[in-house]
């Protein structure tokens, strides 16, 4: 909209290793979220590489960062971001729709329900798996998004203040599925402003005007 | 999958949806009203001008008439393409109803009842004789009188309900029929030295061709007393036209052209003869070019409807693209859901293209639904409404229409259900573009304002 540049990210240098939990705290308009969405392919870096595996991102064909965003990166975002057209079932297995055709779709679709299922179960929201969105609370419906972001099995879970709208007790209830992820292999990079929740990731580092001041373990 | 089930749900999960719905389903259903009744008025009407005049016509525009016609008939007897032939005399009478001080302009056809319905439908249109057109120029109630065929509206009004007041046989009712001779160089024929301008013919049936002008106005005659009267019966006898119609397997355009092929050699081999520049004046004409002035005058009125309803066509495209921003852009949230779950730009084409195909085709299903619903009733309704409000959609009392046309045309229907979907996508390609080519994480930040 605006004619006037704002460099968000100023020379950010980070690897995250596999299976690492890595929390990114910051003040808000530090670019924690931007660094978030370019690590997950969902914007582009004027100037820098990313490399996922060795492959700088940049290089990815639009085929296959639609790929990456389906199949090797899960996002949870703060508002949670559910279709409301879909019930929670549909929801969570809509990333195993998203990369089939129809006739794909048709082959895999009672193993994909049964995986949707088996998370929903996991996450305590089998009994939801029939309901609208709006139906559910605020946890809910994160654990709901939780539930998609895991539903392709990514090798990355990225989460953009996924505690940011919710109470601290039911906050402290999805931190722990996260610790459980973790434990499990599943690598996680979540992005906070607050310090008592990032103190739950193995890593922390501080982001302050787009350049990391401080890492912590 | 999920673009099958999306598509459907913002169908019919979105209220401003069913408003996209209810304009296209609104538009299809004038239209298909609209062009449904216009083109059977249309089609009707040609049809009938058909039956009064047959596939082609010799003739003249001059009341003088052309000469020879008798043995043009000859040759086109001869010609392998023609099925019936009737010469006929057109000229402009007065017609007074006996014991009445009246007189009443009218144009005179001459024909010879059976050859002409050979040709056209006449016979199809009498009353009292439609069974046996020779006997129409004899009146039941005494067949010693010469008789004529009146035009309905000439013998009878109509009433507002399209009833004509028909009785169970003609009344004897005797008319002078007094015309304006004309010799072969186009002077008044004087009167006297045999010559005669009057004749008394007795009302003996009714003709209904369901055009207007020609109900209102024509006398049909014997095509020797109509002669006659207009002083084409001399040494050298005169006819205005000879109507023609084809053998079933001649094509109209084929036909008139062998028609004029052998006229032009006719009038080759008359050239020498003592009246032969009136055959100057003659020309050959399909039924279609025979009856243009008035034909054109309806398709004309049939075109400017086409091109309003064009208009009502962009006006849909204009209001579904209003509509389909509106949604598109309430969708900005599920469009960055999409993309982050890794949906390409095409699939996100497809999807809105997709919910635009479905408001299409259920606007356009709605909107025939209610036009054959419509259009099924349309003349009770319009009989209610003059029952109850004396409201007419065509006054009977001037338009010679019986009922209104309601026979939809299913090629019409493909035409105006695939135009409304067309129009959808097209309302929808701008704002569909544009979500597609939308960052992710815009419109993710977007939603979250």
């Amino acid at each position: 909209m605006g004619a006037t540049e704002v460099k968000v990210l100023k020379g950010t240098d980070l690897a995250i290793r596999r299976g690492e939990f890595l929390a990114i705290v910051g003040a808000s308009g530090s670019g924690k979220s931007t660094l978030l969405h370019i690590l997950g392919a969902l914007d582009t870096p004027d100037k820098g590489t990313v490399r996922f595996e060795g492959r700088d991102l940049s290089q990815h064909s639009e085929r296959e960062l639609n790929k990456f965003r389906n199949k090797t990166v899960g996002f949870i975002f703060q508002f949670y971001h559910l279709l409301d057209e879909l019930n929670v079932l549909e929801n969570v297995f809509l990333p195993a729709m998203a990369s089939r055709s129809v006739l794909g779709w048709l082959a895999c679709r009672r193993r994909a329900k049964k995986r949707a299922a088996d998370l929903l179960a996991e996450l305590g929201l089998l009994e939801r798996a029939n309901h609208k969105p709006y139906q559910l609370s605020g946890g809910e419906r994160q654990r709901v998004a939780i539930g998609r972001a895991l539903m392709n099995e990514p090798r990355l879970l990225l989460a953009d203040e996924p505690t940011g709208n919710l109470d601290s007790a039911t906050g402290n209830g999805i931190l722990e599925v996260f610790e459980k992820l973790n434990r499990a292999g599943q690598s996680i990079i979540m992005v906070t402003h607050d310090e008592r929740i990032a103190r739950k990731a193995g890593r922390i580092i501080t982001l302050a005007d787009g350049k990391i001041k401080n890492l912590s373990s | 999958m999920y673009k099958v089930i999306l598509a459907i749900r913002y169908l019919v999960k979105r209220q401003i949806t069913y408003f996209a719905v209810a304009v296209v389903a609104f538009c299809v259903l004038i239209v298909v009203v609209v062009m449904t009744v216009m083109t059977g008025l249309v089609t009707d009407f040609k049809q009938k001008n058909y039956n009064f005049v047959g596939d082609c016509v010799v003739g003249t525009e001059s009341l003088v008439g052309f000469p020879y016609y008798e043995d043009f008939v000859n040759v086109l007897k001869e010609a392998d393409f023609v099925e019936a032939i009737s010469p006929v005399i057109k000229s402009y009478a007065l017609l007074t109803p006996h014991g009445r001080d009246l007189n009443i302009g009218v144009e005179i056809m001459g024909i010879d009842p059976v050859r002409h319905s050979q040709v056209t439908g006449f016979g199809k249109t009498l009353y009292y004789r439609r069974d046996d057109a020779a006997k129409a120029f004899v009146p039941s109630y005494d067949p010693n009188l010469l008789g004529c065929v009146l035009g309905i509206d000439l013998a009878m009004e109509r009433d507002a309900k399209s009833g004509y007041p028909y009785e169970t046989s003609p009344a004897e009712v005797a008319f002078s029929v007094t015309c304006f001779p004309l010799t072969a160089k186009g002077a008044l024929a004087k009167a006297g030295a045999g010559l005669i301008n009057t004749q008394t013919f007795y009302y003996s049936d009714i003709s209904h061709s369901g055009l207007a002008r020609v109900d209102g106005s024509t006398v049909y005659l014997p095509f020797e007393q109509a002669q006659l009267l207009c002083g084409m019966a001399g040494p050298i006898k005169r006819a205005n036209a000879i109507h023609i119609n084809f053998k079933p397997n001649v094509k109209l355009q084929a036909g008139c052209e062998k028609v004029t092929l052998l006229w032009h050699r006719f009038r080759q081999e008359k050239a020498r003869e003592e009246q032969a520049d009136l055959l100057a004046t003659v020309t050959v004409r399909s039924w279609k070019d025979y009856r243009r002035a008035f034909i054109a005058a309806m398709e004309k009125e049939q075109t400017m409807m086409i091109v309003m309803f064009g208009f009502v066509g962009v006006t849909t495209v204009f209001i579904v693209f209003v509509v389909f921003y509106m949604i598109i852009s309430h969708k900005t949230k599920d469009i960055g859901i999409l993309k982050s779950v890794g949906v390409s730009n095409i699939d996100i084409i497809e999807l809105f293209s997709g919910f635009a195909f479905l408001v299409g085709l259920s606007g356009a299903c709605i909107g025939l639904l209610g036009s054959s619903i419509f259009l099924l009733k349309i003349n009770r309704i319009e009989n209610w409404l003059f029952e109850h409000f004396q409201f007419q959609l065509w006054d009977r009392t001037i338009y010679a229409i019986g009922d209104i046309p309601n026979q939809m045309d299913l090629k019409v229907l493909l035409v105006i259900t695939c135009s409304a979907i067309v129009a959808c996508e097209l309302g929808a390609l701008v704002p569909t573009w544009q979500a597609a080519i939308s960052k992710p994480v815009e419109t993710l930040r977007v939603s979250q304002l």
